[in-house]
């Protein structure tokens, strides 16, 4: 048998020792109708070759990051991993230990948990952290509740810019602890339209940072709307994002979560992950899961042991602060790894990059025919608007070997047009010009080809693309007026060169088709809304008549 | 452990030097941007520390050498399952195709993983006789919750939500269980364990309800014990209205034997990390499927990896009833991958090899032991034994001496204070990997230290000495909180 190192000879003596016949002898208080008769009914056992053979052609079966270019992100991101990460966690000391209960035998995962705790205060810019969660949902989730029994309060607030899983978990986690759940609407601008949700009940107010669109949340704001209902701010912040950005603890949370996995952990369909969890040194007595602290032995000797143990569910019990036991150590130790191997300059430059290739990427895209939905700053990633549903171009994109993003359809109503894009610091040049190429393609082989407009995110220009593909561009700054009629549309710069375009799509359209009509200048009005409205003011709207056009012109 | 050659590492950050680093990262290869336009204001840099590659793998190995594995040695932690972790499951773990899966990914693109997921399901389906398994949740303890969180949605089906506030626990239970239940808004009430070892059926009798959500109960019990009247409690609680729940952390113990989606549970919890040898990695990550008999089906937690009409693999989503999702994406997959491939090695021959000599062993350390450590409980044990230590009191020796002076004799010790019931408790889990050498060895130890108990406590009240700290000073700190590195201390 694999694994099993009994001889026959073993058996018999050991069973001798024992003193009855056969191992069937054992088990004599497993009654006679609880016991299986028959083989269980599953497939013979492989070799090793075979097994590997197996498991290979499984895997075989999944296009990955290594066959495909990944820009998908939503939390889980394709992101470099250190050669040293996974040679120093496969070492059999660390991978075959158990949670280190007994110290003197556990020196060195201990000192490792402890330098993580160590790193990811630093990164979030709190007191202190714990040794680790599950993943990132459930540690905002057990935030929540640690607010909730902080604060004796049974609600907490959260905003629609946390991503929709997140929420999800939290729904599940409080629904059982009857602690409503309040939802700040988001989808508008992509940012939380005001915090007035926030009240005196709240335990705590829920952000993101980024947010699940890619924009940077204005936490300073969420403070001081905290501070006067008393709730505590609960901040769920992207650790790369983290190594660039003010810190969430300089800005104001009370409590940190996280997604550990950027840290030097693979995206394995999601799992294993890291749950990262941090918050003020007052509160270090509510916190849930294990932490590791430094004391001394009796020759006073440093040492490291897991601390605050009352808090823990196998003294506590029910008066526990949570039932977590096992978390998630190795990826904790993946995480320790990773941290040190990029250190301080590294985890500046992996962000560097990733807002280098993010603007690269949001230029190129826009040009391509896409429309960057939401106006502010984002880190690493951001929502496109497409001229058609954002899953079309997800699955075309996949049979040329793109992930291209999340369609955002599948998570909120009307938001079929919504593609959510990541870029990481891995993302070339090249990956990014190619996924542009193909993304206008896609578009351009779409029937619906009124995709005419189009601002660069640094918003210095307009892109004309034409039937053809050509796409031209104009200097924001220079122009004065653009006007859509149901032929043609023009735009007039301020030296007062115009230029008319004729597209297809609109003139086929038949004079007296007042339906087709009215549907095309619906979806092209409210293409150009999302760019225009600081530049543009629409002064004309009228589709039924004839000859009727749209203008858009500088306020 | 050996005696150590190398010095204890400093923390990392006292070997930080500015300017080096510890690995070869990419840089971005497009046009540089305004970073203060892009992003607006930026942090101070992050306090990590700088260190050259070859000092970082020195600072972890040295690090790893003085922490204790299976690979290290016997490990014979109980509750805990601590069997060898074959690597031909981190092999097939690492491979990209599995590795560099993103969770999002469009379904067509991951036929493969969707096979692994509903592979191991068929396979936890047929060992535990459940009618349903989901990988959703990620550990033992989350399992747990899980169940509970389904358990209330099936109450509140039937609208008996608000009168069923309570959740059962038996007093030897792991701490999980009354933690699991009050995470899950209930009451805990303790149901005593009678002299035999056995759950005491009459004061179960006398607090079962319908008041009564579930009862948890652990099969084989945290004694190491079968639960040998299974059928007639569930019974009892489901005369009641009430859910029983099977703790599914002693499964090693049953596979291939006995199933308990036969015993009567509606619902369990496993531990992939525990039976299906899916690495511990010193505290996670776990990985803890659950089973769950058909009436709590429409219940559990969304999205599910499934098949469809024709057999083909589906992740449905559209399930009104679910309590919800309970973790990130699909649980710990790559976990799901480990357990797949060592389910897929033993096959349908192997799998019951592993508890029959799960128990062989657990019995042989009893039967070698009982003169000097007798067991709580003097029935055959399952896969762990469960002795105690309470006569080395009058000695001055206690249970944890004894563990700690085992870890100067080169072992891992057993898991001491569980269950809370067992005065100086000594829970010793073999699991089926280790030889009888190995075992003779452990046993050879815990007779001499037991002869040392009584001869020369002070070896005992003095240990560890070999290791690179002794005993350290937990009140020191908690008094003290030191869990973050600062330099000036
Ligand atoms: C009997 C028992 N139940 C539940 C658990 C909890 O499992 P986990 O640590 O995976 O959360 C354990 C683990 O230690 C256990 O021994």
């Amino acid at each position: 048998m694999p694994y099993i190192p009994h001889s026959e000879e073993d058996r018999k003596e050991m069973l001798k020792t024992i003193g009855v016949d056969r191992i069937e002898d054992l088990f004599v208080e497993i009654p006679d109708d609880l016991r299986l008769k028959a083989p269980l009914n599953v497939p013979e056992g492989l070799d090793e070759y075979k097994l590997f053979g197996h498991l290979n052609e499984l895997a075989s079966k999944n296009m990955s990051a290594s066959d495909a270019v990944c820009f998908l992100g939503a939390g889980i991101y394709d992101r470099y991993i250190p050669a040293v990460v996974g040679a120093l966690i496969s070492r059999g000391e660390f991978l075959t230990a158990y949670t280190p209960y007994q110290p003197e035998a556990s020196q060195g995962y201990l000192q490792t948990i402890y330098e993580f705790q160590t790193m990811v205060a630093e990164l979030y810019g709190m007191d202190l952290a714990n040794a680790s969660m599950y993943c990132g949902a459930t540690a905002m989730a057990e935030g929540a509740l640690m607010a909730c029994s902080i604060k004796r309060r049974s609600q907490v607030v959260v905003s629609e810019a946390v991503h929709p899983h997140y929420r999800q978990v939290l729904e599940t986690y409080c629904s059982p602890m009857d602690v409503e759940v309040k939802t700040i609407p988001a989808l508008a601008s992509g940012r939380e339209e005001s915090l007035d949700l926030v009240t005196e009940e709240a335990a705590c107010l829920i952000l993101q940072q980024p947010n699940f669109f890619g924009m940077i949340t204005d936490i300073k704001a969420a403070r001081e709307v905290c501070d006067r209902t008393g709730s505590l701010l609960l901040v769920s912040a992207d650790p790369t994002a983290a190594g660039l950005l003010p810190t969430p603890g300089e800005l104001g949370a009370d409590i940190v979560t996280g997604e550990g996995q950027p840290l030097g952990i693979p995206m394995g369909l999601g799992g294993p992950l890291l749950g990262l969890f941090a918050c003020r040194r007052e509160y270090a007595r509510q916190i849930p899961g294990r932490i590791v602290g430094r004391t001394h032995d009796e020759q006073g000797r440093l040492g490291y042991t897991m601390t605050l143990r009352t808090r823990e569910q196998d003294i506590r019990r029910e008066r526990a602060t949570s039932n977590i036991c096992t978390n998630e150590a190795l990826m904790a130790l993946a995480a320790t790894v990773y941290m040190s191997a990029v250190g301080k300059n590294g985890i500046r430059s992996v962000a560097e990059s990733t807002v280098q290739n993010t603007q690269y990427a949001i230029s190129r895209l826009t040009e391509a025919g896409a429309r960057i939905k939401y106006k502010g700053s984002v880190f690493g990633e951001f929502v496109l608007s497409l001229p058609i549903e954002a899953s079309q171009v997800r699955d075309e994109l996949h049979k040329r070997g793109i992930l291209a993003g999340l369609p955002l359809g599948e998570y909120f109503e009307g938001e079929e047009h919504s593609l959510l894009v990541a870029v990481t610091e891995i993302r070339t040049k090249d990956e990014i010009d190619w996924f542009a190429s193909e993304l206008a393609s896609v578009l351009d082989n779409e029937e619906n080809d009124l995709w005419l407009v189009g601002a660069s995110l640094d918003q210095s220009r307009v892109q004309v693309r034409q039937a053809d593909g050509h796409v031209d561009a104009r200097s924001v700054e220079t122009i004065e007026k653009v006007t859509v009629t149901k032929s043609n549309w023009s735009i007039k710069d301020q030296f007062g060169l115009e230029m008319q375009f004729t597209d297809g799509a609109l003139a086929e359209i038949h004079e007296e088709d007042t339906a087709g009509f009215e549907a095309v200048m619906a979806a092209l009005s409210k293409q150009l809304e999302g760019w225009d409205e600081e530049w543009y003011e629409k002064v004309v709207y009228p589709p039924f008549e004839k000859n009727a056009a749209v203008v858009f012109e500088r306020v | 452990m050996t005696t150590r050659t190398v010095p204890t590492p400093k923390p990392i950050f006292e070997k930080s030097r500015p300017g080096r680093i510890g690995c070869n990262i990419p840089v971005a290869d497009t046009p540089k941007v305004d970073l203060a336009a892009a992003v607006g204001e930026t942090r101070d840099s992050v306090a990590w520390p700088e260190i050259g590659e070859l000092d970082l793998v020195r600072h972890f190995t040295n690090l790893s050498q003085i922490n204790y594995g299976i690979d290290t040695g016997f490990y014979p932690l109980g509750s805990c399952t601590m069997k060898y972790n074959p690597r031909i499951n981190e092999q097939t773990a690492a491979l990209p195709g599995f590795a560099r899966l993103h969770p999002m990914q469009p379904e067509e693109s991951i036929p493969g993983a969707i096979e692994v997921m509903l592979g191991v399901q068929d396979f936890l389906k047929e060992i535990t006789g459940f009618d349903e398994i989901t990988m959703q949740p990620v550990a033992g303890a989350h399992g747990e919750l899980t169940c509970l969180m389904m358990i209330k949605a099936y109450h509140e089906s039937r609208g008996e939500g608000d009168q069923r506030n309570i959740v059962l626990v038996p007093d030897s239970a792991h701490g999980t269980n009354p933690a699991s239940a009050a995470r899950c808004g209930y009451k805990v009430k303790s149901v005593p364990t009678d002299a035999e070892g056995n759950t005491d059926i009459e004061a179960l009798r006398a607090v079962m309800d319908e008041t009564v959500a579930a009862f948890m109960v652990t099969n084989p019990s945290t004694l190491g014990l079968f639960e040998p009247h299974i059928k007639e409690i569930c019974d009892l609680v489901h005369e009641k209205g009430g859910q029983v729940f099977c703790d599914g952390a002693n499964m090693n113990a049953m596979v291939g034997v006995t199933r308990p989606g036969d015993h009567g549970f509606d619902c369990m919890h496993l531990n992939l990390h525990k039976t299906f040898s899916t690495p511990h990695g010193g505290g996670g990550p776990g990985c803890g499927a659950i089973g769950l008999q058909s009436h709590l089906e429409a219940f559990m937690p969304a999205p599910l990896v499934t098949r469809g009409a024709v057999g083909e693999p589906v992740l449905d989503d559209d399930r009104p009833q679910s309590i919800g999702r309970v973790s990130s994406f699909f649980g710990q997959f790559l976990m799901a991958v480990r357990a797949l491939t060592y389910l897929a090695a033993y096959g349908s021959d192997g799998l019951p090899e592993i508890a029959r000599h799960a128990v062989l062993n657990a019995n042989y350390i009893k039967a070698r032991l009982k003169d000097v450590l007798p067991p709580a409980h003097d029935r055959p044990c399952m896969h762990e034994c469960i002795l105690t230590a309470k006569e080395y009191k009058k000695y001055g020796v206690r249970a944890l001496d004894i563990s700690k002076r085992l870890i100067d004799l080169g072992f891992h010790p057993p898991t001491n204070y569980f269950p809370l019931i067992v005065p100086e408790c000594m829970m010793i889990e073999p699991t089926e990997t280790e030889s009888k050498e190995t075992l003779d060895e452990f046993c050879d130890a815990m007779i001499q230290i037991c002869t040392e108990a009584r001869e020369d406590h002070e070896l005992l009240i003095n240990a560890p000495q070999k290791q690179v700290v002794g005993r350290l000073n937990e009140a020191e700190a908690v008094k003290n909180l030191d869990v973050k590195w600062q330099a000036d201390r």
